[in-house]
């Protein structure tokens, strides 16, 4: 399953529920303001940081950009994709999940 | 692949209907075809004809409409969230006795009904929202 | 539409503050008309749109907590609710309205449509699925 994050987890639990649900194998994007999970550094970036190794964590590159994130500040790890990337992502996993 | 996309929110507050649009120019430039593209809760206001956004930004509902034409892709409004927001066709206008209507061209108005069969007959569904 | 999916409908946010939740269901009822195999999620917030007791008639809004019960009229009669998000918020399952649906392969006996499930119980549902929705 690809699931897709869109908000800060500044502001939302959405990344945390995520993760919870998410299962060891999944992908997760981090798109819109939910690319601020991305970053290391952060008091949020353990939950993510662990989750790496089981589950493939993305970021979405013009989000990124949009937001003067530069790929050297996210946690290690992360591969940074464009849309098409995304849209790959949508068609390799069975199914998405968005959380909103 | 056959994609349908859901987009929940209207045009600038969120960012869900630019992020939509972006993800189906590249399904589409990646040949995938777009089943249908469904607009529920505020996401009916990218169906309005009325926006005038500033000249140095993207025009949201221009945009989408340009699509449309240019890919034949079917853009729903959802009838019960449009009539809660006033977004309205000529059709709904008379029905509803509204003194006018304000849908953007390349989009129509149906019932939920169409977001059901949009999750039946594609092989994803992307929900776009808030 | 001749084949049959698996549709969950997951609801994480509180009922009243967004139309999320109200608009949500109408999907919900609209979409059982269409016989696929349909399950509702509450997590998170989501888990206060079945809280008993809910009077709108001073805010003003529409109270729309007895549409839940009509649900198990449509046939939608699997609603899982999270046990973490319960007790997160200090909610018990007698907090919740007693819905129930009948079923008719049994004499049209009665049975609770809620069931109550741990996050572990959710996520393997969530695999499940072949489409899922977010309100």
């Amino acid at each position: 399953m690809l699931h897709t994050v869109n908000k800060s987890p500044f502001e939302s639990t959405s990344l945390k529920t995520c993760l919870g649900l998410a299962k060891s194998g999944s992908d997760i994007l981090l798109i819109e303001d939910g690319v601020y999970g991305a970053l290391a550094g952060t008091i949020h970036t353990i939950m993510l940081a662990e989750a790496t190794g089981t589950i493939s964590v993305y970021a979405l590159g013009p989000d990124l950009k949009a937001r003067g994130l530069p790929e050297d500040r996210l946690i290690p790890g992360i591969k940074v994709v464009g849309y098409d990337g995304f849209v790959e992502l949508a068609c390799a996993n069975d199914k998405v999940q968005s959380w909103l | 692949m056959k994609l349908s996309v859901m987009v929940n929110e209207g045009p600038y507050t969120h960012q869900a209907s630019d992020t939509a649009y972006n993800f189906i120019v590249a399904a589409l430039t990646a040949g995938h075809e777009i089943f249908r593209v469904f607009f529920y809760h505020d996401g009916v206001n990218n169906g309005t004809r009325l926006t005038t956004p500033p000249q140095d930004d993207r025009h949201i509902v221009n945009r989408w409409s340009e699509l449309s034409e240019a890919h034949d892709l079917d853009l729903v409004v959802c009838v019960a969230a449009a009539q809660r927001r006033g977004i309205v066709d000529s059709d709904e206008a008379k029905r509803n006795g509204k003194d006018s209507d304000n849908i953007a061209p390349g989009f129509r108005i149906s019932g939920l009904g169409q977001l059901i069969e949009a999750g039946v007959q594609a092989d994803r569904l992307l929900v776009f929202g808030d | 539409m001749s084949e049959t999916k698996k549709f969950m409908y997951i609801n994480r946010r509180a009922p009243y503050g967004t139309v999320y939740p109200l608009e949500g269901l109408e999907v919900v009822l609209i979409g059982a008309a269409f016989e696929q195999e349909v399950c509702m999620v509450f997590i998170s917030d989501g888990v206060f749109q079945l809280k008993q007791g809910q009077d709108t008639i001073d805010s003003g809004m529409k109270n729309f907590s007895p549409t839940y019960r009509a649900l198990g009229d449509y046939e939608v009669t699997r609603l899982y609710v999270e046990r973490e998000s319960l007790e997160e918020r200090g909610l018990t399952e007698a907090d919740l309205m007693p819905l129930t649906w009948e079923d008719e392969d049994d004499d049209w006996a009665e049975k609770p449509s809620i069931h109550i499930v741990s996050r572990t119980q959710l996520s393997d549902l969530l695999e499940e699925q072949d489409v899922v929705f977010n309100f």
